[in-house]
């Protein structure tokens, strides 16, 4: 089944990032295909960053995402950029902490940054408990294959931080 | 052996006018690399566009005539692929410090370990005489019809500020003095740039009151002030005439360099 | 044996460099290639080889062809403005005969255009940008699986027949993740040994290419950019020389034109056909594989210079060729030169690859 996957926030919170652990999680370690892509602007920080991944069980044909189903939502900028016009049968996760704009779509609120916060005192962090909560909501890698492309891409000596992050987006992201 | 045998004798005789003094460099060159005992096989000649890069084409070992201004860039290639070969390049004011200045500076700043003899004969001599950035301020060229209204560059200070570790001036007449310069530049670990004033009859000489050949040898000569004797005026306060150039070795030091032979 | 990957088009590029004993690369950086250079640079001082960023481009590919004589397997990376800098020396590289590699990561022009976004505008630079006649081979990827194999192939290309290669990749391949078998050894084909003492370029052989003399080897050999003779001497105003020079130059690719020509065909009874290379390729794919259509078929190019024209001949029933490419028809001109049948042109510019959607109203847009 193919799945097409929208991160947006604003540059600096690892929206790139984001999507590339999940495209690791499912070809290096769930034995799926992915493709994943991106928006470039010129600012380095800042400004709406938007970056995509498409994963399939077969193999991926045209790469791009042309009608996202999951979206994963991080600034407000991001959210008007690239979220706002999410089709009704979508599904979105939004740092509620951040957003304040909430989608026609099936919404997701997670307090991601606050928590990252609060819980681990670092925010830089927050990207990974989205993760954790999309993982927990969306099934789209399993829990390990998730566990194991974090820890292949996060800064070494970070790892600790990182997986506390994706456990405590996980609890943040489990449905009723 | 001796410089002679450097030369490829079935490309002989050049294209050189009678009067050029490049061809006096040229001697003066390979005379210099002939006492630093290298193998013919070690050693890479390469140049860009004009008068004084048909030189390569002349000499007996592996040589890269390239384009215009870009010798420095190429030869660049050529020493870091292979540190172990000994590479020379010949150029002139407007194939280096015109098209090619860009490469110039970076290669002086890199410090990368080759000797670059330009043959600085202040205009375009193979095309006829175009005005380049080393011509001086109301000297006639083609391009300069009226006498040149812009400053010119000094190609040595350049390369000082640049960051090679050595650099020399001297002019065709002064063959000894120039022969041992080249040598200490090959020696010398690192960017080494000799700049050679040199008389170009066909081209610069006749439009310029330098009509005779030795006309403007000898004013090479007599407008040459030796570094030692100019540093003794500025220490003595006294005025350097603005129309004679510095000769000597003005440069030479350590500083780090690369593609340094093994 | 192969080991599984995630990798960016422009990591399998460097990667597949690697793998061909590249050890030069001298560039200069520029959007979208520069993941090429950067990879170059962490990873080449560590195998041995030698990394250089230069000036500018004119001097990355100097140096590498500079490097190309040394011995060297050498190659630059770059995107549109870089590769109109480096024009002059594509055309020394093909005169002199240097075998080097040069990758282009294409990018929306003219000028700087859309430095992020993904074009194929280069197909006909590449072809014809640089003064005078001369031939070159260009190859185009669209899979990251495909950076990796066709860098691979451009240097075996460039040693076989001593030209400069190019790859021709865009944006979207060079910067899109995906899946990917690195397989733990490549084919490499050398360069033609010399025959020592013979003229440096004298041609013997029928397939017009002449052995490598490279420098260091005692052969004292002379590489100029002028029309030169066997020797390697300056000749420039011998006209009968100069013709023969040229022809042989154009003739040794373009001669060779079926042993290198790269691509699939899919439903060669088909009445409508696509042909595309790199991105676009993905999308037809998709079309063809949502439409499963018997009466669509496809001619996907990896080589798309020089031109493979009789896998056009492939289509007998063809009533009309379908080319999307992101540029304004560069190279759907090239076919219609070569068939009698309609040759539509589906043109993208503005840096987004065709959807599947473009493509399915072209075809079913009346002739």
């Amino acid at each position: 089944m193919r799945h097409e996957i929208r991160f947006s926030g604003f540059g600096g919170q690892g929206i790139i990032l984001s999507a590339v652990i999940i495209g690791r999680a499912a070809v290096m370690y769930d034995n799926k295909f992915a493709a994943q892509t991106q928006v470039y602007g010129p600012e380095a920080r800042g400004g709406a960053s938007m970056s995509q991944v498409v994963i399939d069980d077969e193999q991926i044909l045209y790469p791009k995402v042309s009608i996202p189903g999951i979206y994963v939502i991080m600034s407000q900028e991001g959210f008007e950029k690239y979220g706002a016009s999410a089709q009704e049968s979508a599904v979105m996760l939004i740092d509620s902490t951040l957003v304040h704009s909430r989608p026609k779509c099936r919404c997701i609120e997670v307090p991601a940054t606050q928590q990252a916060k609060q819980t681990l005192k670092k925010d830089i962090v927050a990207n990974i408990v989205m993760l954790g909560a999309l993982v927990a909501a969306t099934h789209v890698v399993s829990e390990e294959s998730l566990k194991k492309a974090i820890l292949d891409s996060v800064p070494k000596g970070t790892e600790e931080l990182n997986l506390k992050a994706m456990q405590l987006g996980l609890e943040l992201g489990k449905q009723p | 052996m001796s410089y002679d045998e450097w030369f490829r004798e079935d490309r002989l005789p050049h294209i050189y006018c009678a009067g050029c003094g490049n061809g006096t460099i040229i001697n003066c060159t390979l005379a210099a690399v002939d006492q630093m005992g290298w193998k013919k096989e070690d050693t890479v000649f390469v140049s860009g566009i004009g008068c004084s890069s048909r030189a390569p084409g002349y000499i007996l070992t592996d040589s890269l005539h390239t384009t215009h201004g870009r010798a420095l860039a190429f030869a660049t290639g050529v020493k870091m692929a292979k540190p172990a070969f000994n590479v020379v390049v010949f150029t002139g004011d407007g194939d280096m410090a015109a098209i090619g200045g860009n490469h110039f500076i970076h290669a002086c700043r890199r410090n990368i370990d080759m000797t670059v003899v330009c043959m600085n004969n202040q205009i375009y001599g193979m095309t006829g005489g175009q005005g380049s950035p080393t011509t001086p301020r109301g000297c006639l060229s083609s391009t300069t019809p009226f006498g040149c209204a812009e400053p010119p560059f000094d190609l040595c200070e350049l390369a000082t500020a640049a960051g090679a570790n050595y650099v020399a001036r001297w002019t065709s007449y002064h063959v000894k003095e120039l022969e041992k310069a080249v040598k200490v530049g090959l020696e010398t670990p690192g960017f080494s740039f000799i700049e050679v004033l040199v008389q170009c009859p066909t081209a610069f000489g006749r439009r310029n009151k330098f009509r005779q050949v030795m006309d403007h040898v000898e004013f090479l000569k007599s407008h040459s002030l030796l570094k030692a004797k100019r540093d003794r005026m500025l220490d003595n306060h006294e005025h350097v005439p603005e129309d004679m150039f510095v000769v000597g070795e003005l440069t030479k030091r350590n500083r780090p360099a690369i593609g340094v032979k093994p | 044996m192969t080991r599984l990957e995630f990798w960016q088009g422009n990591t399998a590029c460097a990667e597949g460099a690697l793998a061909a004993g590249c050890n030069f690369f001298g560039g200069y950086p520029i959007t979208p290639s520069t993941e090429v250079a950067e990879h170059m640079a962490a990873k080449l001082p560590k195998k041995g080889g030698v990394f250089i960023q230069m000036e500018d481009e004119i001097a990355g590919i100097a140096s590498i062809i500079g490097a190309s004589w040394t011995g060297a397997r050498s190659m630059t990376a770059t995107s549109g403005p870089g590769f109109s800098l480096m024009m002059e020396n594509i055309g020394f590289a093909a005169m002199t005969e240097t075998p080097c590699v040069v990758v282009n990561v294409q990018r929306g022009g003219p000028s700087t255009g859309q430095p992020t976004m993904s074009a194929q505008g280069d197909m006909m630079q590449v072809r014809f940008g640089s003064h005078g006649d001369y031939a070159v081979i260009a190859l185009c990827p669209a899979t990251v699986q495909e950076m990796f194999e066709l860098t691979v192939k451009a240097f075996n290309l460039a040693d076989k027949y001593r030209t400069p290669v190019f790859v021709m990749a865009d944006e979207t391949i060079g910067h899109m993740r995906e899946k990917i078998l690195v397989p733990d050894s490549v084919e490499k084909t050398g360069r033609k040994p010399f025959i020592s003492g013979t003229p440096p370029f004298r041609v013997t052989d029928p397939d017009l290419i002449p052995g490598f003399p490279a420098f260091g080897t005692g052969q004292h050999v002379h590489v100029t950019g002028l029309t030169h003779d066997e020797r390697g001497y300056p000749a420039a105003t011998n006209p009968k020389l100069h013709m023969a020079l040229v022809q042989r130059l154009v003739d040794k690719i373009e001669n060779a034109r079926d042993d290198m020509a790269d691509y699939d065909v899919v439903n060669p009874d088909a009445e409508q056909v696509f042909i595309a290379y790199g991105a676009p390729v993905r999308t037809v794919m998709q079309v063809m594989h949502d439409k499963k259509d018997n009466n669509v078929g496809f001619l996907r190019i990896r080589t798309v210079w020089p031109f493979p024209e009789k896998a056009l001949a492939k289509f007998k029933n063809a009533k009309r060729f379908l080319v999307p490419e992101m540029n304004l028809g560069q190279i759907a001109r090239e076919i219609q030169r070569h068939v009698k049948v309609p040759v539509v042109s589906i043109a993208k510019l503005g840096g987004e690859l065709h959807t599947p959607a473009d493509l399915v109203t072209a075809l079913e847009e009346k002739a």
